[in-house]
């Protein structure tokens, strides 16, 4: 008989504050019980209490989201979000953050990242069938950003790539302001039958409790607790509360888990990820109504002598936590075995609507779950605009010079690493495996093909943090916008988001008005563009010494192609095919890479952006697509025009080709090139077919250009009659194409 | 005509093989759970990729001990065909059912990418549809890719013809900066003396379909319902 030989501490308030609880947040706990917390107890609520668990300073704004559509078939509230596709199918998917592991182990805090968000989809009974990653570095200057940049582009690729699940695709970009506070935000997109989706319910008073998976071990103990503070210099000494990964248990678990899905062996299932069996039991009892009484004694343990405290709040990976009836244990049991996964009953579902922790006979916790979940505090924190925030979005742009070499000036957007090729990055992750990439990462977006349908779907994520820095509304409608027109650059019709909220410390009126405009930003673009957000996930304390990260929501968003070989690409096919601008060449040059990178200014107002028009341009591109009009689409983002056409011309590694362009335009060069007017996209189309082309132009009434011709080996970009630009593709491809390996070395 | 496709905890291209043989080539495929001990009714059997017990000791070797083995080194010596692909040929190579052994990729990275390759032998079980087409496009998904064996072993592989694939360039040339992963004689895949076991890094699973943006890969699976069929009539 194993044996407890430590005592749990006493509980006191200093050590309720030393777990993150405010002293009013430890008064509640006391009124809600009706007495002083046990050790085990405290823990329970220190991590169910935490902001990364409760929401507790989101909850109010996230319910500004429109969350509901014809296509949802699962809003936010469960492990991920669903959509209806047709063909009796649902998409399943969801991101999340990894943010401050992944700062502190960047391996495996990007890997445990990956192998977290797989789980998410997969306890849904969706098999995962692609990955992205979106990613915020500080920039590749400093040794110790390479290092984070290398290990975690390592971890994502080693867990993936073992899985089997490909990675097709994300954003990278670099800036100051993650220096020392990398963002690791993972999306996986599953797919399942629309009528067999699992939910994380622990109904059926009576029903088992079982565990299966990994072992626990003392491992990611409080992570929670330390993704919901603000990072200092002793947080790598935080390095123990990291997890570490096991991807190939997880391949076992995720095919174990299908396999007793599939044989309609559960009632309900959670993934045991950020405060571990905790957030499981108590989440999966909340949602039922019911209790959960576990015995930890039962768990199947990697180290001895664990306490029901640590037991309950390990986040040792590759754990999962399944409801079922009696009656079915047995062959749940003998298809973990033939996976050499543990698989223990622990416990088992109760009618009084309490989390019960016991160890053998004794009992640690006796809570009612009503209180972790539904009572957990909501803040309306203060909301304050920043007094910087004039003084941001000021910029005199006279005083900023043209430079006189446009063409050193391309080339050197052209190889920052923002906008440089990104090949270094995903040819280490397999992005081919399941054969159903059938557009490969760096295009717009990726495409995944949906075997045994005519279908294929599209996904994105996307965010310029710098936007969001001059502008968190504008900035917030831009991601939704861009992300869309990525997907319709692709051919694909918007169908859903997801998002990961990557803000500073929320105690900070500052930040809160941040999040407080992003989010009305994301609610009124996903409005205007019938997009539900069907799931997300908000990561503050993103500070290092007090200084916070550019508010970065990210955006994941999936698209559908009904024919699915009618996908779109965004590089240039053939000689004489003419070149059109949909949308506006506009004055405007705040919050450009160009900015940044030639002047190192990071002010003034960030492009305006109008969603009518975004609108109908995308419904003009998909129309004019689906009658056979275009053979090539690229949004125009970061680096303007000129970045635009030169990844046009270079972007088909085995078939780059020139282009002629000319414009007509009054304003400065330099604002004209590089400048991030929204609502843009270049395409092509053959000149048989421009008068047809014009005629749906014409029809939706957008503003669009004939700029120019594909041709020849240089690009070549005139105005008015001046060449602004004139190089060889090949200096382009140069520039931009190995990069980010040059600046590894 | 009917293809096994093993299946060990980690193998993660087993589910494109079965793809291919039954639904691109439209013939019968089964998986092979790893723990069966016989190998009955197949023509053909596939080993796939993936990373059979999570690689963590050395890549296949942990596999090679599963009760399946035993029935394939059976398999092989009735001079049934074998194909082992990523992950299939190096569990190959640590079964002993081919000579040498894998190294990591030069650059220390997984590599994922379309290369090409020289067919250098089309006098095979699997390569017989190549004549026409010599240098294939197909993509290679590996960290320990880079194949080698001391110089006696390499010699006889020369002498013998087994070495079946090279790295090359587009127009078939064999070079230093074609070879993604530091093999010695940029070999890419290799067959043992008998010519009946075929083992490559190249993924021709991941391009026997239009759709996928190339059909090369198709002329491997041709070949082997070529030269089976021929057998069977």
């Amino acid at each position: 008989m194993k044996t407890l030989e430590r005592e749990e501490p006493k509980v006191t308030k200093k050590l309720a504050n030393d777990h993150g609880l405010s002293d009013g947040e430890y008064q509640k706990i006391i009124q809600l019980i009706g007495r002083e917390p046990t050790f085990t107890e405290l823990g329970i609520f220190s991590v169910m209490w935490s902001e990364h668990c409760s929401y507790k300073s989101s909850k109010i704004h996230l319910k500004k989201f429109p969350t509901k559509g014809e296509i949802v078939v699962q809003g936010p509230g469960e492990n991920a979000g669903a959509i209806d596709i047709g063909d009796g199918l649902a998409a399943v998917f969801k991101m999340e953050s990894h943010n401050h592991p992944s700062f502190i182990e960047p391996y495996q805090g990007a890997a445990t990242g990956v192998g977290g968000i797989l789980r998410d989809i997969f306890t849904m009974g969706a098999r995962p069938i692609a990955l992205l990653n979106s990613l915020r570095f500080g920039p590749l200057e400093f040794a110790k950003n390479r290092y984070i940049f290398e290990a975690v582009i390592s971890g994502i690729a080693d867990y993936g790539n073992c899985m089997g699940v490909p990675t097709v695709g994300g954003e990278i970009y670099f800036s100051e302001c993650y220096n020392l506070n990398p963002l690791v935000n993972a999306f996986c997109l599953g797919i399942l039958k629309k009528d067999a989706i699992f939910k994380g319910n622990a109904s059926g008073i009576g029903n088992s409790v079982i565990y299966v998976g990994s072992k626990t071990g003392r491992d990611g103990i409080h992570g929670v607790t330390m993704a919901s503070e603000e990072f200092d210099d002793s947080s790598e000494a935080k390095r123990p509360n990291v997890q570490v990964g096991d991807p190939f248990t997880e391949k076992l678990l995720l095919e174990a888990c299908l396999e007793v899905m599939k044989k309609g062996l559960i009632v309900g299932i959670q993934d045991m990820g950020g405060a571990g069996l905790t957030s499981s039991s108590s989440e999966m009892a909340g949602r039922a109504g019911t209790g959960i009484e576990i015995d930890t004694s039962l768990i199947p343990a990697r180290e001895e002598g664990m306490i029901p405290y640590e037991i309950m709040l390990s986040e040792s990976q590759e754990r999962m936590l399944i409801v079922a009836e009696k009656d079915k244990e047995k062959e749940i049991f003998n298809i973990f075995k033939k996976w050499d996964l543990d698989a223990v009953k622990i416990g088992r579902v109760t009618g009084d609507g309490k989390l019960r922790i016991k160890y053998e006979k004794k009992i640690f916790a006796d809570i009612p779950v009503e209180a972790l979940t539904e009572e957990a505090p909501v803040y309306e924190r203060l909301i304050q605009r920043p007094k910087t925030q004039d003084e941001i979005n000021f910029l005199d742009v006279n005083q900023i010079s043209i430079p006189d070499n446009l063409n050193d000036t391309l080339i050197k957007l052209l190889s920052s690493p923002t906008i440089a090729n990104k090949a270094w990055v995903y040819e280490q992750y397999d992005h081919m495996v399941r054969t159903n990439t059938i557009l490969i990462p760096g295009s717009d977006a990726a495409v995944i093909r949906i075997k045994g349908t005519s279908k294929a779907l599209a996904v994105t994520t996307d965010c310029n943090s710098r936007y969001c820095y001059l502008d968190p509304y504008k900035g917030g409608v831009i991601a939704v916008a861009e992300a869309a027109r990525n997907l319709v650059c692709s051919g694909a019709k918007p169908l859903a988001i997801t998002d990961c909220l990557n803000f500073g410390n929320p105690e900070k009126p500052e930040i809160m008005w941040q999040f407080e405009q992003s989010v009305q930003g994301i609610s009124d673009a996903c409005r205007a563009l019938n997009t539900p957000v069907i799931s997300g996930n908000v990561s503050f304390y993103n500070d290092t010494k007090g200084v916070s990260i550019y508010p970065t929501p990210i955006i994941g968003m999936v698209g559908l192609i009904l024919s699915a070989e009618q996908y779109i690409t965004q590089y240039f096919k053939d000689e004489s095919d003419i070149i059109i601008l949909l949308g506006s060449n506009k004055d405007e040059l705040g919050g450009s890479e160009y900015l940044k990178v030639i002047h190192n200014i990071e002010r003034g107002n960030c492009p305006e952006i109008n969603l009518n028009l975004e609108i109908n341009i995308h419904r003009t591109l998909l129309d004019a697509h689906k009658i056979g009009l275009i053979k090539s689409a690229h949004d125009c983002s970061e680096g303007g025009l000129a970045v635009t056409l030169s990844e046009c011309c270079v972007s088909n590694k085995d078939r780059k080709i020139g282009a002629v362009i000319d414009l007509d335009e009054r304003m400065r060069a330099d604002a004209l090139l590089f400048g991030e007017t929204q609502s843009r996209i270049i395409i092509t189309a053959s000149s048989a077919k421009i008068d047809s082309l014009k005629n749906v132009l014409e029809g939706y009434k957008i503003p669009y250009a004939l700029i120019g011709k594909v041709i020849g080996e240089r690009l070549i970009i005139s105005n008015n009659g001046n060449k602004l630009i004139d190089t060889s593709i090949d200096n382009l491809n140069n520039a931009w194409r190995d990069s980010i390996s040059h600046k590894l070395r | 005509m009917k293809f096994g496709i093993l299946v060990f905890p980690g193998s993660n291209c087993d589910h494109d093989c079965y793809y291919v043989i039954k639904h691109v080539l439209n013939c019968e495929a089964e998986f092979v759970w790893h723990k069966e001990k016989e190998l009955k009714d197949f023509d053909v059997i596939i080993i796939p990729g993936g990373f059979s017990y999570g690689d963590y000791l050395r890549t296949g070797a942990i596999a090679k001990f599963s009760p399946v083995m035993k029935a394939v080194k059976k398999f092989a010596k009735n001079g049934r065909l074998i194909i082992g692909i990523c992950n299939g040929f190096q569990i190959l190579l640590e079964a002993g059912l081919l000579p040498g052994a894998m190294l990591r990729n030069r650059s220390l990275k997984f590599i994922c990418k379309d290369i090409y390759i020289k067919v250098e032998n089309t006098n095979t079980p699997f390569t017989n549809k190549c004549a026409d087409k010599k240098v294939l496009k197909m993509p290679i998904a590996h960290a320990e890719g880079s194949y080698f064996a001391n110089s006696v072993t390499l010699s006889s592989l020369i002498k013998n013809q087994q070495i079946i694939f090279r790295y090359s360039d587009k127009s078939g040339n064999i070079t230093d900066s074609a070879n993604p992963n530091g093999s010695a004689e940029n070999i890419a895949g290799i067959c043992n003396k008998e010519g009946n076991i075929l083992g490559m890094m190249p993924h021709p699973e991941r391009c026997a379909e239009a759709m996928l943006g190339n059909d090369d890969g198709r002329l491997i699976f041709e070949s082997i319902l070529n030269s089976v069929k021929g057998v069977l009539r």
